[in-house]
């Protein structure tokens, strides 16, 4: 579904931010990116996205990611933002959730079908017509998950998806996640939220991959985490930070 | 409420009020565009010296106004700013036109001051014309209409980014201004030396914070069209009422109204 062979990006020629990146994702695939600030994770996303421009062949959903493809591969591919107001851009969640399948030329009949299934799924209906200034941060979080879903992409990419909620948005949020039939790739610092939602874990530190592996494995290895700057995801901490899982 | 939060909400109730039910909002936006283009070339139009015969102008928006739902008096303050700037225009000409052009029994109006009235009417019907187009139509919509005139992607494009990065911008200048005067207490505004890192802070976080909204809009298929804008169906009453109003309009312009009607009276 998703491969990065040889990829590499750097911003001003000689510091790469990310390097020799190869991993391949498979359809239906839950993979989590983590790895400390500055690893390159939101890099990937955006390599991905063609929305930077590396050295190396991407490929997503069987197309090359390349200027000529940008169109077709942002089809297939739905991106939530970290930051939900750069994402909620329309006055009201309605006409946000109208503007990608509008754009991608769906009739009008269509969208709003698929709007009000999105929203029905989400649970989400009584936003529809609210003002996006008007929502709370949680509301926001979910009506920008409704946006990309309701331009049916393929693959789905989240930033942070968990960043400023409280606990029961933020479990909200694992719950729709998990309930996404869709290839995601989650990039995140919440390891409890990638333990919860990805079957598959790509450590990232200094822009190449340390580990690819399943959750349990590399979410469990105490060292692997704290030599990249990371830690056990609290869930598998005792008290005072002490493993319980050694 | 402070100044800035009051202009973002400001900013926010525009959307509001464009987004109504009335028989204006209900126009195709096109009509309204070129009624509003129409309506402006004819008052800018008007002889300096005509202020009577324009008065009668002044219909239209009081009209449409009403109609939209939108007070008139809402219009005036939002534009407070930019009101005075423009009635200050021909405050010059009462001492560089000495001309009598009309004499009231003891009352001389000079050309000076006619031709500053003029010109202070023509701004502010034009100003409560554009007001009436933003308020009854939304800004997405709008650009649809243009792109419907063929005019360019690019500019159209332009005008709603600019439209929407005024609401980032003013957002960036909230954070900014809460974040320094909280390391600033009993400080009144901005201190003058920190004028110069504030504005190149600004300039940084808009642009990225503007980067990340186009990169987001380009992300779900934007790519200068507006195929997304609601945009009502352009019915034969909307034909109607725009073909009627540029002929209202030519009329106004060709016949002195209210010189007519005064005529009939006096007589």
């Amino acid at each position: 579904m998703i491969s990065f062979r040889n990829v590499s990006f750097s911003y001003d020629g000689k510091h790469p931010v990310v390097e020799d990146l190869n991993f391949t994702i498979e359809k239906g695939e839950s993979v989590g990116l983590i790895g400390a600030n500055g690893a390159g994770k939101s890099t990937v996303m955006k390599l991905l996205l063609g929305l930077l421009t590396g050295e190396g062949e991407i490929t997503a959903g069987g197309l090359t990611v390349n200027k000529g493809n940008l169109p077709a591969v942002r089809q297939k591919i739905g991106f939530v933002l970290q930051d939900s107001d750069n994402q909620m851009f329309m006055p009201t969640v309605y006409e946000d959730m109208i503007f990608g399948p509008r754009n991608y030329g769906l009739s009008r009949e269509e969208t709003e079908r698929r709007v009000d299934e999105v929203l029905n799924r989400l649970g989400l209906t009584e936003l529809k017509h609210r003002y996006n200034h008007q929502i709370s941060g949680g509301e926001k979080r979910m009506a920008a998950i409704a946006t990309i879903l309701a331009m049916e992409p393929e693959v789905i990419l989240m930033d942070e998806p968990s960043t400023a909620l409280d606990p029961v948005n933020r479990r909200t949020v694992i719950r729709t996640v998990n309930e996404l039939p869709q290839t995601k790739l989650i990039a995140s610092h919440d390891l409890d939220m990638i333990l919860d939602t990805c079957s598959r874990v790509i450590l990232l530190n200094h822009g190449r991959i340390v580990a690819d592996a399943g959750a349990e494995a590399i979410l469990r290895d105490r060292a692997l985490l704290e030599s990249n700057r990371m830690e056990l995801p609290f869930c598998l901490q005792g008290w005072h930070g002490r493993s319980i899982s050694g | 409420m402070d100044k800035l939060s009051k202009a973002r909400s400001e900013l926010r109730e525009m959307d509001a009020l464009a987004a109504g039910n009335s028989p204006v909002h209900r126009l195709h936006p096109l009509c309204k565009l070129l009624v509003t283009v129409a309506y402006i070339a004819t008052v800018v139009s008007f002889p300096k010296y005509r202020f009577s015969a324009l008065a009668v102008m002044v219909l239209y928006p009081v009209l449409m106004f009403q109609a939209a739902g939108i007070p008139v008096g809402l219009c005036f303050y939002r534009l407070r700013f930019v009101l005075p700037l423009v009635c200050a225009v021909g405050l010059a000409n009462p001492f560089l036109d000495r001309t009598v052009v009309l004499r009231l029994g003891a009352l001389t109006v000079t050309g000076g001051v006619a031709s500053m009235v003029t010109l202070m009417m023509k701004g502010v019907f034009s100003l409560m014309a554009s007001f009436l187009l933003i308020a009854a139509t939304p800004m997405d919509s709008l650009c649809a209409a243009l792109r419907k005139l063929r005019v360019p992607g690019v500019l159209v494009t332009l005008l709603l980014l600019t439209y929407r990065y005024i609401g980032v911008m003013l957002e960036q200048v909230a954070v900014m201004t809460e974040a320094y005067k909280l390391r600033a207490p009993g400080q009144k505004g901005i201190h003058i030396s920190a004028w110069g890192s504030f504005l190149g802070q600004l300039l940084l976080r808009s642009m990225d914070r503007a980067e990340e909204l186009y990169g987001s809009m380009r992300l779900r298929g934007f790519r200068g069209e507006f195929h997304y804008a609601r945009v009502p169906k352009c019915r034969a009453s909307g034909v109607l009422w725009t073909v009627g109003c540029a002929a209202a309009f030519l009329l106004a312009r060709l016949v002195d109204i209210p010189a007519l009607l005064g005529g009939l009276l006096v007589r």
